[in-house]
């Protein structure tokens, strides 16, 4: 066990972005499902655009973080094997309504914008040298960060209007 | 995952295998830190009424420490279980405790939604083992 809270190795950075990935990838896989479960004839376009962006949004998030592993000196995992595992597991669960999409969309936003706080935090802490370039690296979570941040916000907003 | 909280879960898996109070020597060792350390968090964890300690004996979780513990198990059984089922990490232990203190409890609730987890968790985790009792990997006694 281990009371740090700095990441020393690019085994353990490759790892923490790979957990980044998966996230994204479940916020994608739960906007899709949840919105295609819901009832045709109640659409809502302004819920439509706003799940169609942060879907859009995750696979950038997920391309940025897979260039940053791909220059660590870490073995990575198919992610084909993942994205299955997160469907199969969406295809079951269904939302009760509108509200229902929002709310989870706005824990999804903010999961993520605590996991990347903790993830910058912890290379903040950290003096090990990683393979790929700190400042790129830092520059990336932060970007991402912000735009989860811009996120909550946005689901924010749009839940306080249909209230 | 803070600090207090894996002192609390430490505290936790050491009072399971002892059926008694922790001792700061086993408390350092299991979190690879100086006895002056735990004691200082020891302190801090008495203030907050999560623990109480006996010269001579060791510390012993309270019921709200109890259910603070319980809680950072689960998170690390969930972190466990993820990389074992998920990641396919094959040293799944190790990285798990090289991760939770930057995994937060709302993230491994996320990650959670997508692993098979048993209802009666944390009371699956075997503190012996070091592990999470339902993965199905083998599992060696882990070194100290």
């Amino acid at each position: 066990m281990s009371v740090s809270h700095r990441v020393g190795s690019d085994h353990q950075l490759a790892r923490l972005l790979q957990i980044g990935i998966v996230l994204e990838e479940v916020v994608e896989a739960r906007a899709h499902h949840h919105y295609q479960s819901l009832d045709a004839t109640d659409l809502d376009p302004e819920i439509e655009s706003l799940l169609s962006d942060a879907a859009e949004e995750s696979a950038d998030h997920r391309a940025r973080l897979e260039a940053l592993i791909a220059d660590l000196d870490a073995e990575s995992i198919p992610f084909e094997d993942i994205e299955t595992l997160v469907e199969a597991q969406y295809a079951q669960t269904k939302p009760d309504d509108f509200d229902g999409v929002l709310y989870d969309q706005l824990c999804n936003e903010e999961t993520a914008y605590k996991f990347y706080d903790d993830l910058v935090s912890a290379i903040e802490a950290s003096d090990a040298r990683f393979s790929v370039d700190r400042q790129r690296l830092l520059d990336t979570l932060r970007s991402i960060r912000e735009e989860e941040a811009d996120g909550v916000e946005e689901v924010t907003n749009v839940m306080e209007t249909r209230e | 995952m803070n600090t207090a909280d894996q002192y609390l879960k430490a505290i936790y898996l050491i009072q399971e295998m002892e059926d008694g109070p922790a001792s700061t020597g086993a408390l350092a060792d299991m979190l690879d830190v100086s006895p002056a350390s735990a004691n200082e968090m020891i302190g801090k964890l008495e203030t907050r009424n999560l623990a109480d300690h006996e010269k001579y004996k060791g510390v012993r979780l309270t019921d709200d420490g109890i259910r603070r513990a319980r809680d950072a198990l689960q998170t690390y059984c969930i972190i466990e279980r993820f990389l074992a089922n998920v990641l396919d990490v094959e040293n799944f232990r190790e990285e798990a405790r090289e991760l939770e203190a930057v995994i937060d409890d709302t993230v491994a609730e996320r990650l959670d939604t997508i692993i098979d987890r048993n209802p009666n968790c944390p009371d699956c985790f075997d503190a012996e083992r070091d592990a999470c009792a339902e993965l199905e990997v083998e599992c060696e006694k882990p070194a100290d």
